[in-house]
């Protein structure tokens, strides 16, 4: 208790860091259970893969030593763009062959779960095996160190060092999380738009809404569909980087609990609610820091399922209430 | 592949007939009016001496052939406990493993962590303890809507483990060592002894390899294949009784229309729980015997990729089909091990496996009778409306 006390500011501030990433990942499931009403349980794969593609594209680009972060942005900005491009198509294989033969089919929901979790499988045992699927292929020799060691952690090539720029309390705020958090705010703030005024949200909202009368007014749903995993995806690439930013290791089992993690925060704001998504992340960030402030760190992952309990015992629809199309965000 | 099997099971059925008429005047001879209980009796004693047997093909040559036994028999117990949740009242459970645990813990606290029970009298305690927790954890949350239970019965899953890891009490990270074998029964080289066979030359020959029976011991896993192997036939009469009775038929309408059920008079919730309750139970025997056999648990022995694994032994074999859950289960557990090279691509397939398993064939691969049926219904109702629209 003393420790959280004397930490607090840092564990708040932390903990809103964590939170960002959550809150990014949370929004690929929030999308899609508002449209499809499923859990995409593949989606902590897509990720996953994001992150890989970061460290790809930096070993690709030489990128080594140590860095501050106003150095390495112009690496950041291009290992962004591969993240975002890894994980909006993986995103789009996902739907291409898990859900959508099964989603046209009206299967029940728990086939289609099944479905993910194989597609989860299969995406983190690609990665978990890519030395042997690279022997396979023949290409060991030129991938050499992208497949090399494939079940341990690879990091960043380019270690990213913090600066302090802002005493808030006792601590001092690091550039590395500044950036994080304003990033989260900004994706939410363009993502948030573009579901408002655009004609592209307006038919996803149309679509969570009601998918007959959607079509109907010629919405095509199929589409639609593409498009919020795509914009899943493209937010987990988001989330991808800003967290190789922060820990700077990922290896291929690594999306299962952020997965976990970032679906609790997608249910604890209200599943289907953009602006939830946001809120039930950063709470999940700093409860989380909160807890294992309180019962020690090794308790931290259970933080996240008692959460998770409590909130659908005592509000079921979350905190800002369920449902895309219904809400305005 | 929907063809493939019913033209299996199309030219498999004169077959069976035709053995089963040629048997007749056997039968007629000895004085029963139908073989088919004594087919299934051969059929069931051959089951009980296949680790005997060791027969060509169908054994592991790296690892111990009675041991992958066993260990398919906890794969099958298991399937027919989630069977039970997952097929027969719908209920995604991705967080078995954890019921699993605790039945092993439970035989591990008080056989060796804090007492001295003998094992016959720390399964019942096992039963009764993962019973308790299937309704602890399934009371506040078969309220939810059925897409979060599976989130959250995966959080039970990963709670147990992670608990049981920062729980001094239940050994911590170490976790429990030393759990003792179930007691001998009769005298120390066992009732009688039974001999294994060798198939070296290509012919059957008798090997020096011996069995105790009803001796535990740490070397010979056939025991305690036999004492699963038994209890999975007592689960089954069980299961079958109880899937005749008016609670099968109560699972069964709450799984394909709750609100109707309720309307019915269906008391949903509780029978929902009850099937939550013995789901676990048979999970926890699984995972009692388990720790029995190996005599060593800790937390990594429960991960949750297990439960995933349990979830497909299911959803592959035919989620609502016993027959389908068991052959899920020897597919999933017996599979790898007996092609131990491709050991490591498990997972991969498993992924393929089930995608493609729901995509093409959306029950599974031997789907339960009443779920064709409601499945054909469906397809009526559909074909109606479908005819409406036209004219």
């Amino acid at each position: 208790m003393e420790f959280l006390i004397g930490n607090f500011a840092e564990l708040t501030i932390t903990g809103l860091v964590l939170g960002s990433v959550y809150a990014l990942v949370a929004l690929g499931y929030t999308l899609v259970y508002g449209v499809l009403q499923l859990i995409n349980f593949a989606h902590s794969e897509v990720f996953m893969w994001g992150t890989y593609a970061v460290v790809w594209v930096l070993t690709l680009l030489g990128a080594s030593g140590t860095s501050s972060l106003a150095g390495a942005a112009g690496y950041l900005a291009i290992a962004l763009v591969a993240a975002v491009l890894m994980s909006g198509g993986v995103a789009l294989i996902v739907e291409r062959f898990a859900y959508r033969r099964l989603v046209r089919q009206n299967a029940p929901k728990y086939i289609i779960l099944i479905s993910a979790i194989g597609a989860s499988f299969v995406l983190s045992e690609i990665m978990g095996l890519r030395d042997k699927i690279a022997g396979f292929l023949g290409l060991q020799g030129v991938l050499g160190d992208y497949v090399n060691n494939p079940r341990n952690t690879s990091t960043l090539p380019v270690e990213i060092k913090p600066e302090p720029v802002l005493q808030i309390g006792n601590y001092m705020v690091r550039d590395t999380e500044l950036l994080i958090i304003i990033s989260a705010l900004i994706m939410m703030f363009v993502l948030d738009q573009f579901i408002r005024r655009t004609s592209f949200g307006r038919q996803i909202r149309a679509v969570a809404q009601d998918p007959e009368a959607a079509s109907l007014m010629g919405a095509n749903s199929t589409n639609v569909v593409r498009l919020t995993f795509l914009i899943g995806g493209v937010m987990a690439g988001v989330a991808a980087t800003l967290y190789m930013i922060k820990v700077g290791a990922t290896g291929f089992n690594v999306g299962f609990v952020l997965g976990v993690k970032a679906f609790t925060a997608a249910v604890l704001g209200g599943i289907g609610n953009l602006r939830g998504a946001l809120l039930g992340g950063l709470i999940l960030g700093i409860a989380e820091n909160y807890a294992s402030g309180i019962l020690g760190s090794e308790w931290r992952d259970v933080t996240a399922f008692v959460l998770l309990v409590l909130v659908l015992l005592v509000r079921p629809s979350g905190l800002l209430g369920e449902s895309l199309g219904r809400a305005r965000a | 592949m929907n063809n493939i099997i019913s033209g299996l099971r199309a030219r498999l059925a004169p077959v069976a007939d035709r053995v089963g008429t040629a048997l007749e005047p056997v039968g007629r001879v000895l004085g029963m009016k139908s073989v088919k209980y004594p087919l299934r009796t051969v059929g069931v004693l051959l089951i009980y001496a296949l680790p005997i047997l060791h027969l060509p093909l169908i054994n592991t040559e790296n690892s111990d052939f009675s041991g992958v036994l066993f260990t398919v028999g906890t794969y099958v117990l298991v399937a027919l406990g989630l069977n039970i949740v997952i097929g027969y009242a719908g209920l995604l459970d991705l967080g078995y493993v954890g019921f699993y645990a605790v039945g092993a813990y439970t035989v591990g606290v008080v056989t060796s962590e804090h007492g001295q029970w003998p094992f016959f009298l720390a399964l019942p305690l096992a039963l009764v303890v993962t019973m308790a927790s299937g309704v602890l954890l399934g009371a506040p949350t078969l309220r939810v809507r059925g897409d979060y239970l599976a989130i959250v019965t995966m959080g039970f899953g990963e709670i147990i483990r992670i608990v049981a890891r920062n729980t001094d009490w239940l050994g911590g990270a170490g976790g429990i060592n030393s759990i003792p074998s179930p007691p001998d029964i009769g005298p120390e080289e066992g009732l009688f002894q039974i001999p294994h066979l060798s198939w070296q030359y290509g012919y059957p020959t008798i090997d020096d390899r011996v069995t105790k029976v009803l001796h535990f011991g740490v070397l010979d896993a056939t025991p305690y294949f036999w004492m699963i192997l038994t209890t999975i036939i007592l689960v089954i009469c069980a299961d079958m009784l109880i899937k005749n009775s008016r609670v099968g038929r109560a699972w069964e309408a709450t799984r394909e229309d709750e609100d109707v059920a309720e309307l019915m008079g269906v008391p949903t919730f509780k029978f929902k729980l009850l099937a939550f309750a013995m789901g676990a139970c048979i999970g926890g025997l699984a995972g009692a015997m388990y720790a029995t056999r190996v005599g060593f648990i800790n937390p990594p022995s429960f991960p949750l990729m297990l439960s995933l694994l349990f979830v497909a032994a299911v959803v592959i074999g035919g989620a609502g089909n016993r027959w389908g859950a068991i052959l899920g289960a020897v597919i999933v557990a017996y599979l790898p091990e007996r092609f131990r090279e491709f050991a490591d691509w498990r997972l991969l397939v498993f992924g393929i496996a089930l995608i493609v398993i729901v995509s093409f064939r959306t029950q599974g691969l031997f789907p339960g009778r009443q779920k064709k049926r409601v499945a054909q219904a469906e397809k009526e109702v559909q074909k109606l409306e479908e005819g409406a629209e036209i004219v």
